[in-house]
């Protein structure tokens, strides 16, 4: 096989590639990331995916060759009229990104899983890659490569606990009622506890937009950690204005979640900007309730959400989930997760097409230097089922995910989707050795819910009494 | 495991999350393990379900005309909601200008079962409501999204369409039946300009006399106004759910 591949001259850089006869031409990185991204049903139905497998393959051929300088010169959505562009290219470090400046994108993967380049090194240079360099690479990367390197990386944080370190898996209690029941919450919450789960944050999906709802549910979460005396946060998965009004009438705010998207135009589907991010930030950092840090952000992202909001730009979803993450680096957040297969089957098909996007996102997460947890999940409509789940779930857990989704039983009332239980997280600890957040897993080896680093058979007497008011129907 | 303590044992009365499953080692128990399983396997048998013609124009008691849409069977129909929004090239000769005040649409979306279910008493249900409107015979639509309601009623020279059409099934509820009111239907209709009255699953959800009167309701007030949508929301309504459209 004969080919080269070289950028002409003109406004748009345009590459080409001779595989045999046939000559195979990308007009601009946009184009060429796109063709050269893993077959999936979202960038089909964007008309952007590869037309054919060799097509698919040149491109990768291309972006091989491909300088990292390329991604400084070129962007796939334009500076001027989008501030996520904006962010990216102001933000760049030169400084930090000098050690892999002189790279084309397949010697960085290379670089990334050299025996001499360790977590620290890439670390180093986290601020010096932009989303597309990351997303350009993990196109030329197979499942182990994505998670071997994502091992590597260390990104820890800290609130109440301390998330994201080596040998740790945290899980978010994922409480969720179709009605916002605070009785039916505390008692998803209590069984969730029961089984070890909670250290990343226990997050509520309100069912309604309603601010006093919120508060109510706010308060039971803070009367429960309280009562416990449990060293983790909470958090109630509210739009950031309605957050702000919280923490302006005194709500106990721990932490400020928003969905993110890599545009502006998808963000303002979301309503949401960068200075309201900021804005929202500040007024949570205000409340000064984090005990050993002040990460307050928690964001969720998803590939498709920009296409699902019309505003993709003609570039590919997993790129442009790259991009969400960029926008969550200047936030400095506690936790971070791809929401993967709940977008539907028109974005991820299948558990083959949700497994490879569960590891890019991750993968890309840690390579920029965010907290990268995913809820790992399928709807029923999508060609997956709980087989999938395991799969994935246990390959995230050997690339060293921050944390996943603990429901009960996996099946989420509210949101009506299927996503990892608080049985899968106790499996992944189980067979891979992980273990809770440090300040949680002494929580829980104190109050009885942990024997021999395994969680008990039984309830402690703590449990037994009632202390959460919400449950006092229970006395009855 | 020893039988779970009492506190623990009465949270289940509280909530139906699948608290207190228990733990074989680390796992779920083999009976909700299965449990789990089964209603997986509704909500998947839902999903990949044909719609039967023949059976649903018997059970509506009359005939009904039954129009494709794009997406040719049940892969594409997921991968590609655009397809599931256009009427088949073929298919638009069959529908003719009627001059009705109503076109109803039964469309499978993601439930045949639910159609199958619910479609033809609740359609007996909004008609007797309506006696002086010039409704339309039903046109049953295949592998349809909620959007494929604006071709047909378009073509039918509708007022109003009424799109009954199956919602994505949960592992609680495989048939719940969604009812979608678009004034003036005509391709490209944003999803803003409708409105949706969901859940109509008796006896666990919406009865079907509770549903016709508020769809009757909504429609009187849409012919009034002229519109449908968000300038016609009324508290107890919600906006379409994305799944479907």
């Amino acid at each position: 096989m004969y080919y080269t591949s070289r950028p002409e001259q003109c406004a748009l850089a345009s590459y080409f590639i001779d595989i045999g006869t046939t000559r195979y031409r990308f007009d601009g990185l946009a184009h060429l990331l796109a063709v050269a991204s893993p077959l999936r049903s979202g960038d089909q139905l964007a008309g952007l995916a590869a037309e054919s497998a060799e097509q698919r393959m040149a491109a990768r051929l291309v972006l091989a060759d491909l300088p990292l300088k390329a991604f400084l010169s070129e962007t796939v959505v334009s500076y001027e009229s989008d501030e996520v562009t904006r962010l990216i290219v102001d933000s760049h470090d030169p400084v930090a990104f000098a050690a892999i400046s002189t790279l084309t994108v397949g010697e960085f993967r290379e670089w990334l899983l050299s025996n001499t380049v360790g977590g620290s090194d890439i670390g180093a240079v986290a601020a010096g890659i932009t989303p597309e360099m990351a997303a350009a690479v993990s196109k030329l990367m197979r499942n182990q490569d994505l998670i071997a390197v994502a091992r590597k990386i260390s990104v820890v944080t800290r609130f109440r606990n301390t998330i994201g370190l080596p040998g740790r898996l945290a899980v978010r209690l994922q409480p969720n009622h179709p009605t916002d029941d605070p009785a039916g919450i505390a008692a998803s919450v209590l069984d969730g506890l029961l089984m070890g789960a909670g250290d990343a944050v226990i997050g509520i999906n309100p069912a309604s937009d309603n601010i006093e709802t919120m508060a109510t549910l706010l308060n039971l979460l803070e009367e429960v950690r309280c009562a416990y005396d449990i060293p983790t946060q909470s958090c109630v998965l509210a739009h950031v204005t309605t957050t702000l009004a919280l923490v302006n009438r005194g709500a106990p705010v721990d932490l400020c979640f928003q969905s993110i998207a890599g545009t502006q135009a998808a963000n303002r589907s979301f309503g949401i900007d960068l200075a309201l991010l900021a804005e929202t930030r500040e007024a949570t950092l205000s409340l000064d309730r984090g005990s050993i840090g002040s990460n307050v952000m928690y964001f969720e992202t998803g590939q498709g959400s920009c296409l699902s909001a019309d505003a993709h730009h003609g570039v590919d979803q997993q790129t442009l989930e790259a991009r969400a993450y960029a926008v969550a680096r200047a936030f400095s957040p506690l936790l971070v997760n791809s929401v993967v297969g709940f977008i539907g089957p028109e974005y991820l098909y299948d558990g083959k097409q949700i497994a490879r996007a569960a590891l890019e996102d991750h993968f890309c997460g840690k390579l920029l230097g965010v907290p990268m947890g995913v809820d790992i999940c399928y709807t029923n409509h999508a060609e997956a089922d709980g087989d999938d789940t395991d799969t994935i779930l246990t390959l995230l857990g050997v690339a060293g995910v921050t944390f996943i989704m603990g429901v009960p039983g996996a099946d989420d009332i509210m949101l009506n989707y299927q996503s990892t239980s608080f049985h899968d997280a106790l499996y992944l600890r189980e067979v891979l050795g992980l273990r809770p957040a440090p300040e949680f897993e002494a929580w829980l080896e104190k109050i009885g819910l942990s024997e021999n680093g395994r969680i008990a058979d039984w309830t402690p007497p703590a449990f037994e009494a009632n202390r959460i008011s919400a449950l006092g129907q229970l006395n009855g | 495991m020893a039988d779970p303590p009492a506190l623990h044992h009465r949270l289940g009365a509280l909530t139906q999350a699948r608290v207190l499953l228990g733990r074989a080692g680390q796992a779920m128990p083999t009976r909700a393990l299965l449990d789990f399983q089964l209603d997986h396997a509704r909500a998947r048998d839902a999903v990949h379900a044909a719609l039967d013609p023949a059976a649903l124009s018997a059970a509506i008691k009359q005939p009904c005309m039954v129009v494709r849409s794009r997406a040719l069977d049940r892969t594409e129909y997921l991968k590609r909601p655009d397809l599931g929004r256009l009427l088949h090239e073929d298919d638009g000769a069959l529908l003719t200008q009627t001059g009705a005040t109503l076109a109803i649409v039964v469309a499978d979306g993601l439930s045949a079962s639910a159609v199958h279910a619910h479609a033809a008493p609740l359609i007996a249900a909004i008609v007797e409501r309506l006696p002086d409107w010039r409704i339309a015979p039903p046109v049953v639509a295949l592998q349809a999204r909620v959007a494929l309601g604006d071709d047909i009623g378009e073509a039918l020279g509708a007022e109003l369409s009424l799109v009954l059409i199956g919602e994505r099934p949960g592992l609680s509820a495989h048939d719940s039946l969604g009812a979608y009111l678009t004034w003036a239907p005509r391709r490209g209709r944003r999803d803003s300009e409708r409105n949706c009255v969901s859940n109509i699953r008796p006896p666990h959800g919406l009865s079907y006399a509770a549903a016709a009167d508020t769809i009757v309701a909504l429609m009187r007030a849409a012919r009034h106004l002229q519109l449908t949508g968000v300038a016609l929301k009324d508290g107890t309504l919600s906006l379409p759910s994305p799944d479907a459209r």
